[in-house]
């Protein structure tokens, strides 16, 4: 029954892991929005701003203890799931996660209580700084995390004690562990995502409200701040995807031939799309670049690219799992590069609100930065097998011994029925504080849909009463004049 | 100082701030049915509400410390307790979300549904918390390749169930201690018939379990022999119990609380001078013992990971100190309130 334990083993880390990160990502790049706007509501005094922070801050609180609750799993299941794992890579991979509890989950979990609950317990600025605190905070938990399993793609640092059944690695190098050749660029894209997912978030709800008429200032000015970090980071995206697709090139080979479908070692083509055929060798329907990866790689169409048939039939990852999820991700993240493009340029012409379909295209684009960031570690993760250390231990030999296979189908369903239950109310809950909407700022407290002009001309009389000295008025209208641009 | 001593007061330090922090924020959550009208409901999730995210990230630590300085107590432990440990985690998620969601809502059965979660997932995590420790101060069946041999009926002895009904009890003293610190008027005063209640129970079974430690498990106290200092430990830790009545009835919360803190803080550490230098005991074959060297990463790791433990806790301490400062005083329900 061993087979078993494995491939549930498996399936109950990837239903878990895939349910925490829909959470974690999206309080990384909701935290930005936030640090954002409450720092220009703090430079310019515009309450739209204050509402719009208060807003998020609302909503960020539901993700946030989401991802608490659900995180905590995962820490428990190397060691309930994977405990030869454990056992053979506690000494390096255990470091990175002390490391997140002590230096990111600590900082964050303080400074959320000031974020959430604090408005009126500290100052303004104290609650700002407690705000870029705990997106600091979560993005540190990030580089902790990422460290650690990119240490398991590409090990270094560290020796080999023992041997058979009791062999262990250990540390050599902390430094070289930390910055083994992956984790930088790994982290980078990571982020990065998380980045595209917080401002598409954003401009899913806000374009919504526009649609609807509601909120109006505050949405136009949230969408904005969310449009130029979305259009920065689905940039940057691609940029860091090559990168990273080189890194791999380097140092797993065998993963970058299974997201391309390269069987042969020779120039390398680059699909679009297709279905690989394992027993065939090929790539079925597909359409491609022909000697496209290897341009990527060597800026020359006919280079070398190692493929699979450099690795033994039981060293290669599975086919079509990480080609589909790997494509997927890059098709979305073109469409990311293109949707935010077109966007900004309409937001340059100033006609961005009026188009309603656009409008309605945002509101749905919150899909693909979630299928994308799941789809990349899919083939992130799946893309490594056998290896569950690459190189070093199969993910077959890394089970607990002591579980059986009934007990680990007990804890799936009850997983699979609590996560789903949790889903549900967490999309009610979300949806209702959506509905809800920001509390529109004192001066248009009295009529929502109809207040909304009077809100506007207000505002460009006193952009609200100043409490700290004048210089802030000189501040803010520079601020003004970045945002137009 | 020997490296891995210092690791096993560490995850000994860490165990008991999280025993004493989150220790009040279950307490709370295992009094809560006790109280009726919505409004109070509200107030005492509200009083853990900004400080148990913070408190539970010590169990994190706790969990991340043992992976990394003793990997295979932290594999045969977590692996060992698979089911107990996974309704142990659907326990911290549905208190974690139930305060989340609870108020969030004005229909009557939803936050009654709340509620109920509220109260059974903190009790049962309290409990099985117990469970583990008393599994731990029995022994368990591990072989010589360090792994669990038993099955999930070995892990519900009696002396184990003791010990999480004990862990419910101290932990709803405490809880509601820290509860009569936070709370005002009518509330406080019923409040202050359950400190009463809950410290009867809790004294009752806490001469229950150190006679039954000491009847069943005479190796508890074989270190006192070779360390007798730490009987110090055990006369503070009965004054400690002593002091909660004698503050509770001359009206001092604050000293009650500290004293119920200074109780776990001693439970806690009897609890690891007894297992020392073990981490998990084979009831097999005491050579079969995973022990804080048999068990431990290298000298290096531990030494990289002291160097983590003297940056980071100095922070730790801070940001703790800083958020109990900020949300001092009692607890009012405000627009940014749960």
């Amino acid at each position: 029954m061993d087979l078993d334990v494995l491939f549930l083993s498996r399936f109950q880390f990837g239903l878990t892991i895939m349910f925490h990160y829909l959470f974690p990502p999206l309080s990384i790049g909701l935290g930005v929005i936030m640090v954002v706007t409450e720092g220009t509501y703090l430079k310019t005094k515009n309450k739209q701003y204050e509402a719009m922070a208060r807003f998020w801050t609302k909503i960020f609180a539901v993700v946030f203890a989401m991802g608490v609750a659900t995180g905590i799993v995962m820490e428990f299941e190397f060691g309930t799931n994977w405990a030869t794992y454990s056992r053979y890579v506690g000494d390096v991979f255990g470091s990175p996660l002390a490391a997140e509890g002590i230096f990111a989950f600590f900082l964050e979990s303080g400074f959320l209580a000031v974020l959430v609950f604090g408005w009126d317990r500290v100052s303004p600025k104290m609650h700002f700084f407690s705000t870029v605190m705990v997106s600091l905070g979560s993005m540190f938990s990030a580089v902790w995390i990422v460290v650690a399993n990119s240490w398991m793609q590409t090990p270094t640092g560290y020796h080999i004690v023992g041997e058979g059944m009791t062999a262990r690695a250990e540390i050599t190098d902390f430094w070289a562990m930390v910055f083994n050749p992956s984790s930088v660029d790994r982290l980078v894209h990571t982020l990065i995502g998380a980045f595209i997912l917080g401002a598409f978030f954003v401009m899913s709800i806000t374009a919504w409200y526009i649609l609807h008429r509601r909120h109006l200032e505050m949405a136009k000015q949230s969408f904005t701040i969310a449009l130029v970090i979305g259009t920065i980071a689905s940039l940057a995206a691609l940029l860091s995807g090559h990168t990273q697709a080189n890194t791999v090139s380097v140092t797993q080979p065998a993963k970058l031939a299974t997201f391309e479908g390269h069987f042969r070692t020779g120039p390398a083509d680059l699909y679009l799309f297709g279905i690989p055929n394992a027993e065939e060798e090929r790539v079925d329907f597909g359409l491609s670049i022909p000697g496209g990866l290897s341009f990527l790689l060597h800026n020359d169409f006919t280079t070398p690219v190692t493929g699979l048939d450099q690795f033994p039939v039981e060293d290669r990852p599975p086919l079509q799992i990480p080609f589909q999820t790997y494509h997927l991700m890059v098709a979305l993240g073109m469409y990311f590069i293109f949707i935010t493009l077109l966007a900004s340029f309409f937001r340059w012409r100033g006609a961005l609100f009026d188009k309603r379909w656009m409008m309605w295209v945002f509101v749905f684009s919150i899909i693909g930065p979630y299928i994308a960031n799941q789809a990349g570690w899919i083939a992130a993760e799946v893309g490594r097998q056998p290896w569950i250390v690459h190189g070093l231990l199969r993910t077959s030999d890394a089970l607990s011994k002591a579980v059986q296979a009934e007990e680990v189908l007990t804890s799936i369903i009850l997983f699979t029925v609590i996560y789903l239950f949790l889903l549900a109310i967490w999309l009610y809950i979300m949806n209702e504080k959506i509905k809800a909407g920001p509390e529109e700022p004192a001066l248009a407290a009295t009529a929502r849909e109809g207040g909304l002009l009077d809100t506007m001309t207000s505002r460009t009389g006193t952009g609200g009463p100043s409490l700290t000295d004048p210089r802030e008025k000189t501040r803010s209208s520079d601020d003004s004049g970045k945002e137009n641009k | 100082m020997d490296l891995n001593i210092f690791w096993f007061i560490l995850m000994g330090v860490l165990l008991t701030g999280y025993a004493i922090l989150d220790g009040f924020d279950l307490g709370v959550g295992i009094v809560h049915l006790f109280v009726k009208k919505d409004e109070e409901r509200r107030i005492l999730m509200n009083s853990i509400g900004p400080l148990w995210d913070g408190n539970e990230v010590w169990l994190v630590t706790f969990g991340g410390a043992m992976f990394a300085a003793f990997p295979h107590a932290y594999a045969t432990a977590f692996s060992g307790f698979y089911l107990p440990f996974m309704l142990l985690l659907f326990a911290l998620i549905f208190r974690a979300v139930s305060m989340e969601f609870r108020s969030k809502q004005e229909m009557r059965w939803w936050r009654r549904m709340w509620d109920v979660a509220f109260t059974t997932a903190s009790t049962i995590g309290t409990f099985l918390f117990g469970v583990a420790v008393g599994n731990m101060m029995k022994g368990l069946p591990i072989g010589s390749d360090m792994e669990f041999q038993g099955t999930l009926l070995d892990l519900l002895g009696p002396y184990p169930l003791l010990i999480g009904v004990f862990a419910v009890s101290t932990f709803a003293m405490h809880g509601s201690i820290y509860l009569y610190l936070k709370t005002e008027s009518d509330l406080q005063k019923r409040i202050h018939r359950w400190m009463w209640t809950t410290f009867g129970i809790f004294l009752v079974l806490y001469i229950f379990t150190t006679m039954a430690t000491l009847i069943s498990l005479p190796s508890a106290v074989t270190n006192f022999r070779d360390i007798p200092w730490a009987w110090v430990v055990v006369v503070l830790n009965v004054l400690a119990i002593a002091n909660i009545p004698r503050a509770i009835y001359l009206g001092k919360p604050g000293y009650a609380f500290i004293s119920s803190a200074a109780t776990i803080a001693a439970l806690t550490f009897l609890f690891g001078f007894a297992l020392f230098p073990n981490m998990i005991v084979s009831s097999l074959d005491p050579s079969w013992n995973l022990t804080i060297y048999n068990a431990a990463s290298s000298q290096k790791t531990l030494g990289i990971m002291r160097w983590m433990a003297i940056i980071g806790m100095p922070f730790v301490l801070s940001y703790t100190i800083a958020i109990y400062w900020i949300f001092r005083g009692k607890t009012k329900l405000g627009k940014f309130s749960y």
